[in-house]
């Protein structure tokens, strides 16, 4: 009887999904998005949207301050020299205003964290997974925390998971983060990442990798350069770049490269120069050895790509600081 | 904004604008002549024509040079299906076709004509989509290439915000059909698939609504 039940709830989920998430097919179409089908017993979400939001019954202050984090996730930049000091916005990695399954959805974090990370080796609640988005990839100060603004996206983030049992079951979740693509068939080389740079990305993210700014507004964000994510950032191991990449770019044509045109493009992205590891020792094969483990061991940091020392003589980008005074370790004990 | 972070986006905005301006060799005042052929149908001003249940005639003044020029080499080759303009294109040479863009890229901004019985609805859903996209249909919001304002961001993405309200659904529906297929990487035609008839009509009211200059 439970089996029945279970069977069918998860068949409601999938048709859901499948009927919202763009499975929406007009006439014989050459671009599809081909979103990857929900698998037997995968937990299905669809976060809720905006609209959903205005039309609830939810106090109008509790509206504005989700209204105001989103505001925030979608226009990261208006932080720009405060807590953000590069071109991204959380929307740029996190598509769709973070609802978009394959393009690192926002909810889940909600629902299964506080929990402990391998980067810092800590329990982390939400507020301290945002201090380390802007910490990497915002290059930036993060606000502090319970400030107004963490406040207003931590509750965006709760917004997206309304309905999402706590701690419901993180590896079992459909669309979540960038799952990882199989092992390349030939190992990831930098001149057929080159190419394929040059063929699908430089159109919006410049043949020098910084993207397009236009009357002080950033169009499309750097991928790399003093304007884009640290060498800190989660999107540097090839493993997250080249499923990002495969799921969601070039933007509006999902899962139209092939896996190893992800991966070498990945791998060619991630041995470009870029501001530095906030965790920085002073030395880069130092700092890599230090962090192998937890991180660096999916990245070209500390590594020699094409004779050049990655990571080496890095700058600190368009800020005056490496690590905000906010990172900090945590023992939860007593002391 | 810190002065020097201004002086920074100040200075990569520049570098923008130089290269689009500076990348076409025309010269405006050939173009002024030449364009004699091209008036009759985008006028003068370089405002064209909305044209309801026809073919528009778009508006070209204060577009990108090189966007316009791409075009125009586009429907000569044939790479873009275009029965009107082929016999123009055809009276122009190659010097020709780059000095009339430059020629029509430096005309004063004009406002493109719309529907004025677009509805409310209508044009809600168009903001929608133009400016925060439907993600859960995969259709990404226009302005996220076509700039913050939809006023077309370098060569490759035109300015959107003004052109007349016909000429951007005939467009759209060009691309669904396959009838246009000469947008870098397809990435107009993978758009354009999945979005329906109310999509277009709603999109092309409201982007020709907004000013076409900053």
């Amino acid at each position: 009887m439970k089996n029945t039940k279970q069977l069918l709830l998860r068949g409601l989920a999938v048709a859901v999904a499948a009927s919202v998430f763009s499975l929406n097919v007009q006439a014989e179409q050459r671009f599809p998005v081909n979103m990857p089908e929900a698998k037997d017993g995968e937990y299905v979400h669809v976060p809720p949207t905006m609209e959903d939001l205005e039309k609830s019954d939810f106090h109008p202050e509790l509206k504005r301050v989700i209204r105001r984090g989103h505001d925030l996730f979608v226009n990261t930049q208006q932080l720009r020299d405060k807590n953000v000091f590069n071109n991204m916005n959380c929307s740029s990695c996190h598509l769709g205003e973070g609802r978009l399954p394959f393009g690192g959805p926002v909810w889940p974090a909600a629902v299964t964290l506080s929990d402990y990370r391998g980067k810092n080796g800590h329990v982390n609640n939400l507020e301290e997974r945002l201090v380390g988005c802007f910490t990497y990839s915002m290059n930036g100060k993060p606000p502090a925390y319970g400030s107004d603004d963490m406040v207003a996206l931590t509750a965006y983030h709760q917004w997206l998971a309304k309905g999402v049992p706590m701690y419901q079951d993180g590896k079992n979740m459909y669309g979540r983060g960038y799952p990882k693509l199989a092992e390349p068939a030939e190992k990831m080389d930098y001149d057929r990442g080159a190419q394929v740079y040059k063929d699908n990305c430089s159109l919006c993210h410049g043949e020098n990798g910084a993207g397009v700014v236009q009357n002080d507004k950033v169009v499309f964000p750097a991928v790399w350069g003093d304007d884009s994510y640290n060498w800190g950032a989660g999107i540097i191991r090839h493993y997250t770049m080249s499923s990002f990449i495969k799921h969601n770019m070039p933007l509006g044509r999902p899962n139209s490269l092939t896996d190893q045109e992800a991966w070498d493009v990945a791998y060619y992205i991630g041995s470009q120069e870029r501001p530095q590891e906030p965790r920085f020792t002073g030395d880069v094969k130092e700092t890599r050895e230090k962090y192998l483990e937890t991180f660096h061991k999916h990245s070209s940091y500390g590594l020699e790509v094409n004779g050049k020392l990655q990571g080496e003589g890095a700058s600190m980008g368009r800020k005056d600081f490496l690590m905000p005074d906010i990172v900090r370790s945590r023992t939860f004990t007593a002391d | 904004m810190k002065i020097i972070h201004r002086i920074t986006l100040a200075a990569a905005s520049l570098c923008l604008a130089i290269t689009s301006a500076y990348a076409l060799e025309g010269d405006a005042k050939a173009g002024e002549q030449a364009a004699v052929v091209c008036a009759a149908c985008h006028q003068p001003t370089g405002i064209g024509m909305n044209i309801q249940g026809g073919e528009s005639w778009p508006k070209l003044a204060a577009l990108d040079a090189e966007y316009l020029h791409k075009q125009l080499n586009d429907i000569k080759a044939g790479t873009r299906q275009s029965p009107t303009m082929m016999p123009f294109v055809s009276m122009l040479n190659e010097q020709q076709l780059k000095d009339v863009s430059v020629y029509y890229s430096q005309l004063p901004a004009v406002q493109g004509q719309f529907d004025d019985a677009a509805t409310e609805e209508e044009l809600a859903h168009g903001e929608k989509l133009a400016m925060e996209g439907d993600w859960d249909r995969y259709i990404v919001p226009c302005m996220k290439c076509h700039g913050p304002d939809n006023l077309g961001v370098g060569a490759t993405f035109p300015k959107l915000a003004g052109q007349h309200a016909g000429y951007i659904a005939d467009q759209l529906h060009a691309w669904q059909a396959g009838k246009r297929d000469n947008d870098p990487q397809h990435l107009m035609v993978a758009i354009a698939e999945r979005m329906d008839d109310k999509d277009i009509r709603a999109v092309s009211q409201w982007l020709s609504r907004q000013p076409a200059q900053r």
